[in-house]
């Protein structure tokens, strides 16, 4: 077991590292392949008044004309041990982890990423439960309640649920409880969690429905897929077979068994969803992880895209590696050595 | 008064195509201690039979007439919450394939615990007491270690034993076997019969076989019910079967079977064609268009369903052919052939 964590962690650095020599190359190295010289990326951060000189000493200080691997090199060692940047008006600190460092704010990227995250956090802790738990009701009852009323009627809405964007039911949501009754936050409310519990739900309420809508849509169709699978297993026969109520044939023994890639799709997606959840926070005008990517995005602002890409890729990896351990809890057969 | 008894029992299942006649008006009884083999091919009817009993047919989808007496309650026309209450406690099923028959999830111990506290308000550790008991009663070596181990840590022949270990936890009076051995290697398959019919005198349980194997019937049963297309064409004690078979059906199943005794030369007499489907039996009697002595019937095979009539003390057959017809073809034509 020990060994296999160890063996895991070693395999998720191995991905990390991997997934910044990628974003790095695609963000470095590709746009000097189109033929942008070291000097045009200076440029962008000294501002367009710089004369050709000091364009080049800048490029020269940030040591854009050094091969890739050695820009690389120097972005690994600052997310370790920090690093600094010259460019031209004066040294800037930037303490590990350092990230990146944006010239369009002039800001190391990491403290901005903290900022942002409590944000998505919550979001997407608010947005996981509702959706997990109303996904697994209602796959399980349209399960049991195959061909009837409800089940139709739960799976036409789910499909509704997995094709309707959050930038369209979310704006929709708005209009019509916010802005129409008047029930819920307007957008871009937020209240930190530290500072006001029920204002901080209150101000999140439609945000997590519009996310979980679309993945409880989901999470609702794979739940009555698996419980349909698992409800006519011999061991379901068994378990009636041994006199057990209906309710524990379904809960102790149906839904323990179909739950099985549900959480491995959970794990996942709340990983993904950590990293920034772009349409939603888009949506609301919520200042999470996913805003400032677009944020960053539209400003061409290529450090903290940088930056962002290697938080959300950490959540990923973490993510994983929590859904590879919990298999084995979940599922005997999985053993780990 | 008789310990299980079924009278006109008929489960028909509605689907798209048809009506499914899985079983179509069949009666036997059953006392304690005693042992009843029900034979035939897939499709027979006699899983079906067996899963009503518990009352485990699709409950919803399957039209169900008929009676089951348990020990002096009608099942039939029970309560489902009052037949639930028998299942595990007063009747008991050990099934087919006991890898995908256990939860995966749950280790074996934990299996028999729930089978043993869903009718007996103990707590957990006297539970676990118990199924390590039972474990070692069914030949488990080491049950107080094994109780802890998952379906899948162990064999096909162990899997069988706690299943058979689970079904016995609450001291079943009936006890339904639905192809115990099918899925086993032919070593094990003597050892879980041998186990069965020791634990069976042990708990003096009614005990029903359900097989395709004639072998197993022959081993453990002291009565045999050959099923065909939803109903019982020979029914008679395990001599009746294997002595004086009256059936030609039974004769093909006696003739499929492989025996070492005979020559490798020789080869099997099996049954032309394949099983009747449930939705159209064929009309008059179910299994005349396989049957080589239909001709003999004039032309009755076809259009008229025979009843079941009794040839002699106890021993049922449905066939046109006449008792004198059919004794003389077992005797001439079919028996030299089975021996030689």
């Amino acid at each position: 077991m020990v060994t296999y964590i160890i063996r895991r962690l070693i395999g998720a650095l191995a991905m990390l590292f991997v997934v910044s020599a990628v974003t790095f190359s695609i963000f470095f190295v590709v746009p000097r392949l189109a033929g942008v010289t070291p000097d045009d990326i200076a440029n962008r951060y000294v501002g367009r008044a710089a004369t050709a000189e000091t364009v080049q000493s800048v490029a020269e200080k940030l040591g854009l004309h050094d091969p890739v691997v050695v820009q690389y090199g120097r972005w690994v060692k600052g997310v370790f041990v920090g690093s600094e940047y010259d460019y031209g008006t004066g040294v800037e600190q930037c303490p590990a982890p350092c990230l990146g460092y944006s010239f369009v704010t002039k800001q190391p990227v990491w403290p901005d990423l903290v900022d942002r995250l409590p944000v998505t956090l919550s979001l997407a802790a608010g947005a996981s439960v509702i959706w997990l738990v109303i996904g697994v009701s209602v796959g399980v009852l349209s399960a049991l309640k195959r061909r009837s009323i409800f089940d139709r009627g739960a799976m036409i809405i789910a499909l509704a649920g997995v094709s309707l964007p959050p930038f369209f039911t979310g704006l929709v949501a708005l209009s019509l409880l916010s802005y129409g009754l008047g029930i819920t936050a307007p957008g871009g409310a937020y209240v930190p969690l530290t500072e006001n519990p029920a204002q901080w739900a209150y101000s999140l309420i439609l945000p997590w429905l519009t996310l979980a809508f679309l993945n409880a849509a989901a999470y609702a169709r794979l739940t009555r897929a698996g419980m349909l699978d698992t409800m006519g297993e011999d061991y379901i026969r068994t378990a009636r077979a041994k006199g057990l109520k209906e309710s524990k044939v379904i809960g102790k023994h149906g839904l323990r068994a179909a739950l099985t890639p549900i959480v491995t799709i959970f794990g996942l997606d709340v990983g993904i969803l950590v990293g920034g959840a772009i349409l939603t926070e888009n949506a609301f005008s919520l200042q999470g992880l996913g805003k400032y990517a677009t944020t960053a995005i539209a400003a061409n602002d290529l450090p903290k895209i940088m930056g962002f890409t290697m938080l959300a890729a950490f959540f990923i990896v973490v993510a994983n590696l929590i859904v590879d351990l919990l298999y084995a809890v979940v599922d005997p057969r999985v053993r780990l050595s | 008064m008789t310990f299980l008894q079924l009278n006109d029992l008929k489960v028909h299942f509605p689907t798209d195509d048809g009506l499914v006649r899985s079983v179509d008006g069949l009666s036997f009884q059953l006392e304690r201690g005693k042992t009843l083999g029900i034979v035939g091919e897939s499709g027979s009817g006699k899983s079906v039979t067996s899963l009503s009993i518990l009352g485990l047919h699709k409950g919803g989808r399957a039209r169900i007439s008929g009676e089951i007496w348990l020990d002096g309650e009608e099942l039939v026309s029970a309560s489902q919450e009052h037949v639930r209450s028998l299942r595990g406690k007063k009747m008991a099923m050990i099934f087919q394939d006991p890898l995908s028959a256990m939860h995966p999830y749950y280790t074996v111990g934990d299996q028999i615990i729930e089978a043993y506290r869903i009718h007996n308000d103990v707590p957990k550790k006297v539970a676990r007491k118990h199924a390590i008991d039972m474990l070692g009663r069914v030949g488990i070596p080491q049950p107080d270690r094994r109780v802890d181990s998952y379906p899948h840590e162990f064999s096909g022949g162990m899997r069988q034993r706690a299943m058979i270990a689970m079904a016995l936890s609450c001291d079943p009076e009936l006890l339904i076997a639905d192809e115990p051995t099918t899925a086993l290697d032919v070593t094990v398959q003597a050892q879980i019969l041998d186990l069965m019919r020791d634990l069976q005198r042990d708990f003096n349980a009614a005990l029903i076989i359900i097989t395709h194997d004639l072998g197993v019937v022959a081993e453990l049963s002291d009565d045999i019910l050959v099923m065909y297309g939803g109903k019982c064409i020979e029914y008679g004690s395990a001599d009746d079967i294997f002595e004086r078979p009256e059936h030609p059906y039974t004769w093909g199943l006696l003739g499929s079977m492989p025996r070492l005794d005979r020559e490798v030369t020789e080869r099997l007499l099996p049954i032309k064609g394949s099983p009747p489907s449930l939705i159209n039996v064929p009309s008059g009697c179910a299994f005349h268009p396989r049957c080589a002595f239909e001709p003999r019937t004039g032309g009755k095979g076809g259009t008229v369903v025979p009843d079941l009539v009794e040839t002699e003390g106890g021993h049922l057959v449905r066939c046109h052919l006449s008792r004198e017809e059919r004794r003389d073809i077992w005797a001439t034509e079919i028996k030299p052939k089975l021996e030689s």
